[in-house]
């Protein structure tokens, strides 16, 4: 299939300052793809050259097979949702859905269809005649998605569009969203600061930092293979543990022997990757780690590390322990019988291990 | 307990006294700014003799509404004793138009600058604020050479042009501050659904303006209806403004000086700034305070 979204090459200055760095992203139609990053990566630049709201220094960029580089954003067929809803505040909701239909002239009879269908399907009926001033935080958003949907557009940008929300309420929205793209089966961009967001909706994820992308790929490849460090420390809460060690081959395997505050230091056996540097950083994620006797497989080790820490959090307990100079965070089940300052034996699931150089924070694995 | 309400107590009086006492000092204050205004208007309702042989702060014995009627219509101007009315018409003619398209020219700058930034608009705003310093007396030459040279010299079109000139610097101000509150997604929003520039002006950016407007209104109707230096300088004689005509009757009376028929037609030169402000004065406040809007 065509990409519907081919961003190829893309570079944005403002002034002397590059802000991204030839940025290459291609997206099927159907695929929701979420751009996500810490503040200040470009993430919402990136957007906004999508939507043509900013011009683009360089490279191009293709929508459904046009080069839509510098087409003017009305004529892109895209429909974007802003961070603030960006309601015209003086006009009532109907009108906010249907001013880009006015805009463009369609008859009364067309604009009055679509939008009644869009209002049935975000459930809006009864805040038509209201003004934006008059709604909550989550009925301006739906508003919002409305004024999108309703233009049946080929490409629908978000920016942030839940970050105003309060917590419960941005769930739910994130729910609704995610049945929307199924439901339309449109495809999507979205940007967001919050990478369980990006995990949760994304059929795609593109992580940036700094104007550079650090990685694309599948939410699970994403979380699972992450590229190098800024990833895996970024995607994931309560974040990868990121241990530094040593590596001694070891036959066909590796000793991986992580340095402790007291006793000796903690060696595991790595059967499945060799050849190693000698330092590393172990990458493991908090639920890789366990209580011993939780959790089998032929990757599973087991040794007795000083608890520092319980932090019991419903249906897990967070389980703190000091190794090679890191809090690690081990994510164990409830009823767990760790104690802080008693040792407990740990299991550690290297199937699921990351390796990362230290100096370059490239991946090894 | 009453160890501890009598200070308490106390303190209430205390404040309940100072209150009083802030009140009667505002109501001096008020009174001492209604004085002028208080013996224009008996002043203004006396007949001479009376002017003469009263004292300036006494109420009229018998009102009479002689002074008003010539102000109006019989006050010499000069040669013609025509009153303030043809130079009132003048003012209007003047002031509307002035007013209306220094406002409309403000809230198209003001849009720009705040929200279609390009490479130099804050220079160039910066030299529009500059405008609004450049002291009147400076401009009158190169402004009355100006007016010759484009056919306007002495007419009403060529004071309106001057005043919308004027004007532009501090109207622009006032709609550049105020639609910089406005979140600029708002037009991200509306260039996505397909609206250009004066669309999103005309549907988005107008109505929200109500406010500002009437604070631009009230600023320039101000401005340009007591304009007197302007009006002086680059008018003739059938299309001066009221407060020419009226610097004229106070003038170029002879023999006796009618008091209260040059006080009846001050008050008329100054009523419509003051209708102005009471009809929209609660606009102005609020205007002038008015921040972000909410979306």
């Amino acid at each position: 299939m065509a990409p519907i979204l081919d961003i190829a090459n893309l570079v944005k200055n403002y002034g002397q300052t590059e802000v991204l760095h030839d940025i290459n992203v291609a997206i099927e139609p159907g695929d929701f793809l979420v751009l996500v990053g810490p503040s200040g990566c470009g993430k919402s630049t990136l957007l906004n050259c999508i939507a043509g709201l900013e011009p683009i220094s360089g490279g191009s960029i293709h929508i459904d097979g046009q080069d839509m580089t510098h087409v003017s954003p009305k004529d892109r067929n895209i429909a974007m949702v802003f961070q603030s809803y960006a309601l015209y505040p003086t006009m009532t909701v109907a009108r906010n859905i249907t001013f880009g239909m006015k805009v463009r002239g369609a008859d009364k009879a067309t604009q009055e269809a679509k939008l009644a269908e869009v209002a049935a399907q975000l459930q809006i009926e009864p805040l038509l005649h209201r003004r934006p001033g008059q709604l909550s935080g989550g009925q301006r958003q739906r508003v919002a998605m409305g004024r999108a949907l309703v233009r049946d557009p080929k490409l629908f940008l978000f920016d942030e569009p839940l970050s105003n929300l309060d917590a419960k309420l941005r769930v739910e929205m994130r729910t609704e969203i995610k049945k929307l793209h199924q439901n339309l089966g449109a495809t999507m961009v979205y940007v967001t600061h919050d990478q369980i967001e990006a995990m949760t909706l994304a059929t795609k994820i593109v992580v940036m930092k700094g104007g550079y992308i650090q990685q694309i790929g599948s939410p699970s490849e994403i979380y699972n293979r992450p590229a190098n460090l800024f990833v895996a420390d970024f995607m994931g809460s309560p974040a990868m543990n990121l241990i530094p060690a040593k590596a001694r081959k070891d036959g066909s395997g590796t000793k991986i022997e992580i340095a402790r505050a007291s006793g000796a230091p903690l060696v595991l056996t790595d059967a499945s990757n060799a050849n190693l540097p000698e330092d590393v950083i172990l990458g493991l994620r908090p639920e890789d780690i366990a209580e011993a006797g939780y959790r089998s497989g032929e990757n599973v080790q087991t040794a007795a590390c000083l608890v520092d820490l319980v932090e019991p959090a419903g249906a897990d307990t967070y389980v703190v322990s000091n190794m090679g100079g890191k809090q690690v965070t081990a994510r164990m089940h409830a009823e767990c019988s760790a104690l802080a300052g008693q040792p407990l034996e740990f299991a550690f699931d290297l199937g699921k291990v990351s390796y990362f150089e230290p100096s370059t924070g490239e991946r090894l694995n | 307990m009453t160890d501890l309400s009598t200070p308490h107590r106390s303190g209430t009086a205390m404040q309940t006294a100072l209150r009083w006492l802030l009140y009667l000092i505002l109501c001096l204050f008020a009174l001492y700014y209604l004085m002028p205004l208080f013996v224009m208007l008996t002043t203004s309702l006396k007949s001479l003799e009376e002017i003469r042989t009263g004292s300036l702060v006494a109420l009229p014995r018998e009102i009479t509404f002689e002074a008003w009627k010539t102000a109006w219509s019989g006050a010499c101007t000069g040669i013609q004793c025509e009153g303030l009315r043809p130079y009132f018409w003048n003012s209007i003619l003047l002031a509307i138009p002035a007013v209306l398209i220094s406002t409309l020219i403000g809230a198209l700058n003001g849009y720009v600058v705040a929200q279609w930034r390009f490479k130099g608009s804050n220079l160039f705003f910066s030299l529009l604020l500059f405008g609004c310093f450049i002291p009147f007396q400076v401009v009158l030459l190169p402004m009355a050479r100006m007016l010759g040279m484009m056919g306007l010299a002495g007419t009403i079109p060529g004071l309106i042009f001057v005043h919308v000139i004027y004007g532009i610097g501090f109207t622009t101000l006032f709609f550049r501050n105020y639609y910089v509150t406005v979140p600029n997604e708002l037009v991200k929003a509306a260039k996505v659904d397909g609206a250009g520039f004066f669309r999103i002006f005309w549907s988005i950016f107008l109505p929200l303006s109500l406010p500002i407007i009437v604070v631009t209104v009230i600023w320039q109707f101000t401005q340009i209806w007591n304009d007197f230096l302007f009006g002086v300088s680059f008018s003739q004689a059938g299309t001066q403004p009221v407060t020419v005509a009226l610097n004229n009757i106070v003038n170029s009376t002879t023999g006796v000086k009618e008091y209260n028929v040059d006080m009846a037609a001050a008050i008329i030169a100054a009523l419509p700034t003051l209708l102005v402000y009471v009809v929209a004065g609660k606009y102005f406040i609020r205007g002038l305070t008015a921040g972000s809007v909410k979306g």
